[in-house]
């Protein structure tokens, strides 16, 4: 599929990172299950890039799947290229120079990513001492300047501390100190502030906005919140049932969904202003992925889908020099609509 | 808008909590012990005063450890709260034993937020449904599948779901499941902790609007106690924002959203991410983090991160006080 050629515009730099045919399955006792099923992006320079999508629909599989993070009895193929090297041919050697190097990833809990028994200073230099050639005073300098980096208060002294001794947003930005000592080009983030309160979601949202524009890095944001999409991301892809159902920029994204299913997405959260009106729910649950319907999978929730959804799965097209749309009554939707606040 | 506006019928309080406290001891390890450190204790309700008004949904929010649940918990009668009073319909709820706690119990029910834990595994949802009038006695026997009946149509599940078990529903049909047990007993009073936090998006607004139109139909008083600003503002009358064990503002919806007076409320509000990806902000909403609730600060609780910090805030507890109509703040700066 070239969909992601047509909507790049010439005058786009070329992509750090481009994904084709991405398929991730897992041979489950119950059948084979496509968790990812043929997903093809590409991500620029700079750019902070949202999967977003509900339970099961793939974004996490996706992300892992790109680093090659997916234990047997999951079979990842596909093609990855990274600065123009394919991820998917790589040895496990020269992935291991990529990964925690160049590409770097934060968890949603950072409790069971950090290992308890070792001081936050000692995994810090940890990831230093693979990718540097630092002595041991550099080392510890250098992950104070990490940690300060991401806003710990007195870091020196905190470098003995254990995660156990840090608060849940503490730990992630120990999490993203480790991420970042590498100097990395690419930070896949996995629903980093999903398990956070609100005022900490806040605060490290915009330090890893921050940290962006500081070291030029691109960053993939994986999240279920629509809100943290609106608030962070430049471009935004929708996933349904393991695949790219809508991919846009994300303001055109939030003003006029051209997907049936993130215009369900938009309308099923409240808004301001329509108090205690009944929501726009989307009806039933989302598809069990060992047995999907023929034609689009998100055909029986959708109140468009005619009879030719129900047959033929629609493919990711270009519908506008940014968008893509697999959504083949895009048209019927393109009414502009009140952004919610 | 609703009924308790309506000047002809003024409010009236359903349940009356007044200076309720609850805190949690820790264990004392032996270190403790050898080195005569005092027992400690987490001290999750200091001093909660509020009322509920009949037939009205009120929101309380906050963030983790703001005792937001425990608060819930003690109303319901699953803690028991340290001191304070809760009353209601006239009844002195946490002094109720015997029959009259489990007729308050029916009264009163609470909706947990994983349904997965609140539901019997080995019971099928018809048997659970069962269960509950049986033992209330709140149908004669040949009436109760019949009622049964009712409730799933009430709660929008299939008739066959009676004979399923839990597992067999998706999280949001459980979740229903979960309501349909509490509308068993007919209560007055709905406590839901974080209903829908553990649902996707999509079928949380099924949800909501589930709840919205069974308050409708059946009168009932809604506790919402819940994290997300934009659920708690769509469906509640009146919202509660809660600080580390203590009720820091409350008032009418749109008041509270629109014009917020205590500045940990203004930092809730603007550190929720807003759906409009043309307004963002760079800055952070509120600095620091929440202290820990065994060693509590003196003074106003959110003093250390608060950015209008006076001498005063440090040493004095503000009260929550009337500062506007029905517009009730515990904060210094609007003191006069």
């Amino acid at each position: 599929m070239n969909g992601s050629n047509v909507a790049t515009p010439t005058s786009k730099p070329a992509p750090v990172l481009s994904v084709q045919e991405l398929r991730t399955v897992f041979h489950t006792p119950r059948g084979v299950l496509p968790a990812v099923d043929g997903v093809d992006f590409d991500l620029y320079p700079g750019e902070v890039l949202g999967l977003v999508g509900e339970s099961g629909s793939g974004k996490s599989v996706t992300l892992r799947s790109l680093v090659r993070l997916i234990r047997a009895p999951g079979v990842v193929t596909g093609s990855v290229r990274w600065q123009d090297r394919e991820i998917m041919h790589m040895s496990e050697d020269d992935l291991r120079e990529v990964r925690g190097a160049e590409i770097s990833m934060i968890f949603q809990e950072p409790i069971s990513a950090l290992n308890p028994v070792l001081t936050v200073g000692e995994q810090i230099k940890e990831t230093l001492r693979e990718h540097t050639n630092l002595n041991a005073r550099e080392l510890d300098d250098h992950a104070v300047q990490l940690l300060d980096l991401v806003g710990i208060p007195s870091a020196r002294q905190r470098l003995q501390s254990f995660p156990h001794q840090f608060s849940g947003g503490m730990r992630q930005r120990v999490m993203i100190a480790i991420a970042l000592a590498s100097n990395p080009k690419l930070l896949l983030a996995d629903e980093p502030t999903t398990a956070l309160d609100v005022t900490i979601q806040d605060q490290i949202l915009k330090l890893i906005l921050r940290l962006k524009e500081q070291l030029g890095m691109s960053v993939i944001l994986v999240t279920h919140d629509l809100g943290v999409v609106a608030q962070t991301c430049d471009r935004v892809a929708v996933m349904y049932a393991g695949r790219i159902v809508e991919m846009a920029p994300v303001v055109d994204l939030f003003q006029q969904p051209r997907h049936a299913y993130t215009l369900g997405l938009l309308n099923s959260v409240p808004g301001s202003g329509a108090n205690r009106q009944p929501l726009l729910p989307i009806p039933g649950s989302p598809p069990d992925l060992t047995a999907l319907p023929p034609g689009c999978p998100f055909a029986p929730r959708c109140s468009y889908a005619t009879d030719a959804c129900r047959t033929d799965r629609p493919s990711l097209v270009a519908i506008g020099a940014h968008r893509l749309s697999a959504c083949i009554h895009h048209d019927q939707l393109a009414l502009p609509r009140e952004v919610k606040s | 808008m609703s009924a308790y506006a309506d000047p002809i019928n003024p409010p009236v309080d359903l349940l009356t909590i007044e200076d309720l406290r609850k805190s949690f001891p820790v264990n004392r390890s032996p270190i403790d012990w050898m080195r005569r450190r005092p027992a400690r204790a987490v001290r999750a309700l200091n001093g909660i005063s509020l009322q509920v008004r009949k037939g009205e949904t009120l929101g309380v929010v906050g963030e983790s450890g703001c005792g937001k649940s425990t608060l819930a918990r003690c109303i319901v009668r699953l803690y028991a709260a340290d001191t304070g009073k809760v009353t209601f319909a006239g009844l002195d709820v946490l002094g109720l034993t015997g029959s009259n706690l489990r007729a308050y119990h029916r009264r009163v029910q609470m909706v947990f937020q994983d349904p997965f834990n609140s539901l019997n595994p080995r019971m099928s949802v018809g048997a659970t449904l069962r269960e509950a009038i049986l033992v209330h006695k709140l149908r004669p026997k040949h009436a109760v599948d019949a009622r049964v009946a009712e409730l799933l149509d009430l709660v929008g599940l299939p008739r066959d779901a009676a004979g399923r078990l839990p597992h067999e529903f998706s999280g949001g049909q459980r979740q229903r499941v979960a309501i349909a047990r509490c509308l068993a007993l007919e209560p007055e009073c709905l406590v839901a902790d974080e209903l829908v936090s553990a649902l996707d998006v999509s079928v949380q607004a099924q949800i909501i609007n589930l709840l919205l139109q069974l308050q409708e139909q059946l009168h009932l008083t809604v506790i919402f106690v819940a994290h997300d600003l934009r659920l708690v503002r769509h469906i509640s009358h009146r919202v509660a924002v809660m600080y580390l064990g203590s009720v820091v503002e409350l008032a009418d919806t749109e008041d509270i959203f629109q014009q917020p007076q205590h500045p940990y409320t203004q930092a809730l509000i603007a550190a929720a991410p807003t759906l409009d990806p043309t307004r963002k902000s760079v800055v952070e909403a509120v600095h620091g983090e929440l202290p820990s609730p065994l060693d509590l600060p003196t003074g106003c609780p959110f003093h250390p991160r608060c950015p209008f910090t006076m001498d005063r805030c440090r040493t004095e507890k503000p009260q929550l006080k009337l500062r506007a109509d029905n517009h009730f703040t515990a904060c210094h700066l609007i003191d006069d």
